[in-house]
């Protein structure tokens, strides 16, 4: 299994995390797994939001030292 | 201390000029050396082309002869390069020449490829090149009424431009007497109007305001021509009768070929810029994986820096400086009236109410542009 690929948008205003990850998406296969790192209280919320309105899997989502580390696999 | 920039554009071109004039004695008494390969020997002026597409530009305003902004110590070639042979410290280009280098830069931009969704080329109209901006400038032209909805993919060049095109749009039908035949609809990626929330605050009740209707979370995914549909990742549909479209963005080719980042991004280092695992190549502009906006802007920036620190590991042997992440945009917001987006790594923008004087700043700029490139702006 390849490692887990880490996004790290923290202090990313524009694209800003949300966008950064379906950015890097586009380019990925079905079946890897990305763990985005984000300073954007907003992107706990938008970014499960996005994975389950698209059907990707979110893996896992949590706060760290004021940094939101949110796990996920592409799922098509 | 050969330094070899690739690619011409916004980027490369302030670069190769801000580091001719502070290593002019060294390039004089040929201690250092400093070439530039490009794909073409025109520069155009891209943000232009958002003018182009409402008839406000004209195509040759675009354009200026690449070598003409050029300091006379930068060897200048267009070639473009086809092969990266990063362990060997040397490029092979088009022409089948080598070339080695001390110091690489990659400065080669960004691409819409309309072709990643289906239906999109054959079905949208689109402003991203100087072909498209004409034909969705004589689609303009025709276009009597109905509903126009914008749609963006992502990554894109120039975070400003969904709304930009939208704004203008409204004034562009406004003056031509038929906006009550026209429904404006807006379609945004994320879960807000921008990806900038102070800029998206500001613009959800310009919209409102405007008449301008808006939806989030919508990523295309499909172009139903026949039915005038354009499909959602999340499911919903928007019915067009003209679709305005930013289509999503890869880096060149010629970067995925040599297998340097994926969808041609570059890994790079937001601060040192450089490319990662490659302390003597550096990545600026549009073609870094960097999450920060893929903007003139922000190439002009990384430029300044990199110059600064490439000509101190000329003159000190060792870089000066982090890069800070600045980015300055303009949001043009009509036809007549402008404001800006100002941030960096640390301090998000606050984007003050339109005024005539910024969008006359702008207009300015888009002629002062050539001394911006030439480095002295
Ligand atoms: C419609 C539109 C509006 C925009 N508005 C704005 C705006 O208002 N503000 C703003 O800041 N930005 C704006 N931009 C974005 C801006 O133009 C780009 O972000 C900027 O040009 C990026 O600079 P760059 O140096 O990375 O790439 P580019 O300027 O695209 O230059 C890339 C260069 O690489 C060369 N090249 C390509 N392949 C090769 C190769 N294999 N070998 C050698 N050379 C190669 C090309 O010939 C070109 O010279 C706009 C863009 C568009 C399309």
């Amino acid at each position: 299994m390849a490692e887990r690929q880490i996004i790290d948008a923290r202090g990313s205003f524009c694209p800003g995390p949300l966008m950064e990850l379906i950015a890097r998406l586009k380019f990925a296969q079905v079946g890897e797994e990305f763990e985005v790192l984000s300073t954007d209280q907003g992107s706990a919320n938008d970014i499960p939001e996005w994975l389950n309105k698209v059907g990707h899997q979110l893996l896992g989502a949590r706060e760290e030292a004021g940094v939101w580390h949110i796990a996920l696999r592409k799922m098509k | 201390m050969n330094i070899l920039i690739v690619g011409g554009g916004m980027g490369g071109t302030i670069l190769a000029n801000n580091l001719a004039r502070r290593l002019a004695p060294e390039l004089r008494a040929g201690k250092a050396h400093l070439m530039m390969l490009s794909a073409s020997d025109k520069h155009m002026y891209q943000p232009g082309l958002l003018y182009l597409a409402l008839g406000r530009m004209t195509p040759d305003e675009l354009y200026r002869d690449q070598a003409s902004l050029l300091e006379p110590e930068i060897e200048f070639y267009v070639d473009p390069v086809e092969e990266f042979q990063l362990d060997q410290n040397r490029v092979k280009t088009k022409s089948g020449k080598t070339y080695g280098y001390d110091i690489l830069v990659i400065a080669t931009g960004s691409r819409p490829v309309p072709e990643m969704i289906p239906g999109l080329a054959e079905n949208a109209e689109t402003f991203y090149t100087e072909q498209s901006a004409l034909k969705m400038f004589k689609r303009l032209q025709t276009f009597q009424g109905g509903r126009v909805v914008i749609a963006v993919g992502v990554p894109h060049k120039c975070p400003m431009a969904p709304l930009e095109i939208t704004f203008m749009l409204h004034d562009y039908f406004k003056d031509r007497g038929i906006r009550d035949k026209v429904q404006l609809h807006y379609t945004y990626p994320i879960g807000r109007v921008h990806s900038l929330e102070n800029v998206a605050k500001w613009a959800t009740p310009e919209f409102d305001r405007l008449g301008i209707t808006y939806e989030t979370l919508f990523n295309m995914k499909e172009v139903d021509g026949k039915n005038r549909v354009v499909k959602s990742e999340e499911g919903t549909e928007a019915r067009y009768d003209l679709l305005i479209t930013i289509p999503a963005h890869k880096g060149m080719e010629i970067v995925e070929k040599n297998k340097l980042g994926a969808g041609g991004f570059i890994p790079t280092d937001k601060v040192k810029l450089t490319m990662e695992g490659r302390p003597n190549v550096y990545v600026i502009g549009d073609t870094t994986n960097i999450p920060i906006s893929k903007a003139g802007s922000t190439a002009h920036y990384q430029a300044e820096t990199l110059g600064e620190n490439i000509a101190a590991i000329v003159k000190l042997g060792a870089p000066v400086r982090d890069h800070d992440g600045k980015v300055f945009c303009f949001i043009e917001c009509g036809k007549d009236r402008a404001t800006y987006a100002m941030f960096n790594y640390t301090t998000p923008p606050d984007p003050k109410a339109p005024t005539k004087a910024v969008h006359w700043f702008k207009m300015a700029y888009n002629k002062l542009y050539w001394a911006s490139a030439r480095g002295l702006l």
